[in-house]
């Protein structure tokens, strides 16, 4: 096959990336026409109503999986193959950054000494988050900087590893810098393969894979991404929106600094707005009740802070910097308080102190300054009933926790985003949003270490895949202002892609109500089905295997199939943080196998797919019994559901492999680094 | 020193300094700003005349200026910004918070007139 590929094809490599690209563009068209006759047909003729909620419900499945070819389909029709990359920048100054949390000292040293040799003149610091010794002795040993979070950050959100990198940022002076994590291994001439896409000067961000050298080549926990570092990152580069995947990654210091600037000044505004809001209604309330208290002293002290907050929002509304507003504020508020007693506002500071959902342990600035981010304990601070002298001192604590900075935070400006525990695609999408270029360089340059247990896999893809829910609930693409709508649809694409849990419940689920129940979601002649929905199907794995030519992508497509439970929990539990704000619970993905787990322990994690797998394979048996025996005479239905779950059998039967994988002990490169 | 400061009458410092604010320098302007205000001069005015360029590194170090100053309950104005500088505020929707004065008079007039209101 592939002799005959080479003597069809043509020599030259750019007119081979011509023809595959054009070839790639007339399957996905044909895919995306087949597959809208298809769902056509299925919306008009063919939807049984006797059994509507599956047959709604597979419906639905289909056209969430059309959207999603529309989305895999627009990311293949600019695939970007770039080739050899430009010579270096000359005489630019590069800090590589190490990012480490609780990792082996012994993992850590040979990234560490990597980074140190690559031959571009730069500096290597070493970021550890877990501030051990041995790592700062590891770091001095070998000749790297080592930094650790500062005293400012004492008492503060830590924002896991955005934050360590905002840390880093702030130590350190390079024009650029390459961010590793820990166990990423950089071969010698990543800069120079990678620095000359900055000639640029509108390039941000120059992405390169991530690869796994502790993989077997039959990858059973699927963790090298082919498809993903490949034709989907060279799809989204055509279309200038390659993620930053938070690793093996060049960026460059003056973009991320812009857009942590940009950031704060949005926060803030927002910030300043909802204080004063909040300030507003707490004021009037108070007036009312002040009427009947007799103390001309609260009374003046009232009115004085209403003007002052009429004021302050007539100011911020006319577009005065939000520094004047803020410094007026904070005058006219202290001008207002000093008629009060000394010892009443002692005694309602501390009322103002037990405001329910305000942390007893943290000083109160630093409470009410976290409080603006949520509506939920504003309004709380609103409604609840308090004498006037108490919403004067909260008044007052609010507006003066909204200061040009957040209390709550270490350091103002925060380059890399940290709104989602994947920090990575949201800062990348920021920076798209401020109009900066991203390259993807599609060459391996560093080599790490991939879980080699699956709860370790199962752990890291829902941390990703909770990232990245949180990321289009926080600030999604399809509404972000700045974005080009190709760059919207690249990033929603990921998000979608995400959303496949409960639509697989659906595909999975069909076939066991067909065989069990009789419920028959699709109603049509055999032979018509048949003719409808195969070529559809042919083109949909003809794209998959132009796309993915020479690439292993199987395996990656049935994890996506089979970690349906994973994908339904990440979103759920991504929800729940987002609007409900309950703790995602924040794992650094292990890099040494988590040893003593039996069969019947890695079985348990993949409960629900070994329940699904027995469903599925009761109903088949049930549905040919039932055909053999003679109850059930139409035979295509039957045949065709049983084929279904061979399929998914074979989709899901993956996990079965992966808790069945015990990795060799000697391909453990700590071993082999320790002599 | 990188930053030459000049103390007013009226309680008002102006820091001066020449040249690029740029990455290279960020930390040390941060840094010799945080001692500024520790030793007493909490309103300043950071006149940029004599500033060829800033770049967002140079932006961080003044709202770590303007944090420190407000933190000691005083404020942190600029003046005086050429057009590259303007520029850059622009992008960074910096001017939505640090107002770029014209003059040094200017700058010193927002303080007192907003503490006579």
């Amino acid at each position: 096959m592939n002799r005959l590929v080479q003597t069809v094809l043509p020599a030259d490599p750019d007119l081979r990336t011509e023809l595959r690209l054009g070839l790639l563009r007339v399957l996905v068209a044909a895919n995306l026409l087949l597959g809208f006759l298809y769902l056509s047909w299925r919306y008009t003729a063919t939807i049984n109503w006797a059994a509507w909620p599956i047959a709604i419900g597979l419906v639905i499945a289909e056209t969430y999986s059309y959207i999603d070819a529309w989305l895999f389909g627009l990311t293949l029709w600019r695939l970007k193959q770039r080739g050899e990359p430009p010579p270096p920048l000359p005489n630019v100054t590069v800090d590589v950054f190490i990012t480490c949390y609780n990792e082996p000292v012994e993992i850590v040293r040979e990234t560490a000494i990597a980074a140190r040799d690559i031959r571009y003149p730069h500096r290597t610091y070493l970021l550890d988050d877990g501030n051990s010794p041995a790592m700062h002795a590891m770091a001095k040993e070998i000749g790297i900087g080592y930094l650790v979070r500062t005293e400012e950050w004492k008492g503060k959100q830590r924002h896991a590893k955005a934050g360590n990198l905002n840390n880093a940022l702030c130590q350190t002076n390079g024009e650029f810098l390459l961010v590793l994590d820990a166990d990423q291994i950089p071969s010698p001439d990543i800069l120079d393969r990678t620095l000359g896409y900055f000639a640029d000067e509108r390039v941000a961000l120059v992405q390169t894979p991530q690869w796994f050298y502790n993989v077997p080549p039959d990858d059973p926990l699927g963790s090298q991404a082919p498809l993903f570092y490949g034709p989907i990152m060279q799809g989204k580069d055509g279309w200038n929106a390659a993620f930053f995947c938070g690793s093996n990654a060049v960026l460059r210091r003056e973009a991320l600094m812009q857009i942590g600037i940009a950031n704060y000044v949005r926060d803030l505004e927002l910030r300043v707005q909802r204080a004063l809001r909040t300030a507003d209604t707490l004021l009037r309330h108070a007036a009312r009740q002040a009427q009947t208290v007799e103390n001309g002293g609260v009374q003046a002290a009232i009115a004085h802070l209403q003007a002052a907050v009429r004021t302050s929002r007539r100011m911020l509304r006319e577009g005065r910097p939000i520094q004047e507003v803020t410094w007026y504020f904070q005058q006219r508020a202290a001008a207002a308080a000093r008629p009060l007693v000394a010892e009443d506002l002692a005694r309602l500071r501390a009322e103002v102190a037990t405001i329910p959902g305000l942390d007893e342990d943290e000083d109160l600035t630093t409470n009410l300054s976290r409080s603006l981010d949520d509506e939920a304990i504003l309004h709380e601070l609103t409604i609840r009933e308090r004498s006037p002298l108490a919403a004067i001192a909260t008044v007052r604590e609010l507006l003066l926790a909204v200061d040009v900075d957040r209390a709550d935070e270490a350091q103002p400006v925060m380059p890399l985003a940290t709104i989602s525990v994947t920090e990575d695609m949201a800062t990348a999408m920021r920076l798209h949003a401020a109009h900066w270029r991203s390259v993807y360089h599609d060459e391996i340059l560093a080599r790490g270490l991939a879980p080699e247990d699956l709860r370790s896999a199962l752990q890291q893809r829902l941390r990703w895949a909770q990232g990245t829910i949180q990321v289009m609930l926080r600030e999604n693409p399809l509404i972000t202002p700045g974005l080009h709508w190709g760059q919207r649809l690249m990033y929603f694409a990921t998000m979608w892609s995400y959303l496949a849990g409960f639509f697989v419940v659906i595909y999975l689920s069909a076939p066991i109500f067909y065989l069990i129940f009789g419920m028959l979601p699709v109603r049509a002649q055999a032979e018509e089905f048949f003719w409808q929905l195969v070529p559809y199907l042919i083109t949909n794995e003809l794209v998959f295997a132009i796309a993915g030519w020479k690439r292993a992508t199987w395996r990656g497509r049935q994890y996506s199939l089979a970690l349906f439970p994973l994908w339904i929990q990440a979103v759920i539990s991504a929800i729940g943080n987002v609007y409900a704000g309950r703790p995602l619970g924040f794992v650094v993905t292990p890099k040494v196998r988590q040893g003593g787990m039996h069969l019947w322990g890695q079985l348990r994690l993949v409960r629900i797919q070994v329940i699904t797998m027995a469903l599925l394979t009761l109903s088949a048996i049930w549905g040919l019994t039932r055909l053999a025996l003679g109850v059930q005479t139409d035979g295509i239905p039957t045949l065709v559901n049983v084929f279904w779950i061979g399929y998914d059998l074979l989709m899901l039967s993956v996990v079965i492999d992966a808790a069945l994988y015990q990795p060799e002990e000697q391909e453990q490169p700590i071993a082999a680094v320790a002599t | 020193m990188t930053l030459q400061s000049e103390p007013g009458d009226d309680g008002v410092t102006i820091v001066r300094m020449d040249g690029r604010l740029d990455l290279l320098i960020a930390a040390e302007v941060k840094q010799q700003l945080a001692e500024l205000i520790a030793s007493g001069h909490r309103r300043l005015i950071f006149d940029l005349d004599r500033v060829s360029v800033v770049d967002s590194s140079g932006l961080g170090a003044l709202i770590s200026g303007l944090k420190a100053a407000r933190q000691a309950g005083g404020d942190l104005r600029i003046a005086r910004a050429n057009n590259q500088v303007r520029t850059l505020l622009s992008l960074t929707m910096l001017e939505r918070v640090l107002r770029p004065y014209e003059t040094l008079e200017e700058a010193r007039a927002g303080y007192s007139q907003i503490v006579a209101d």
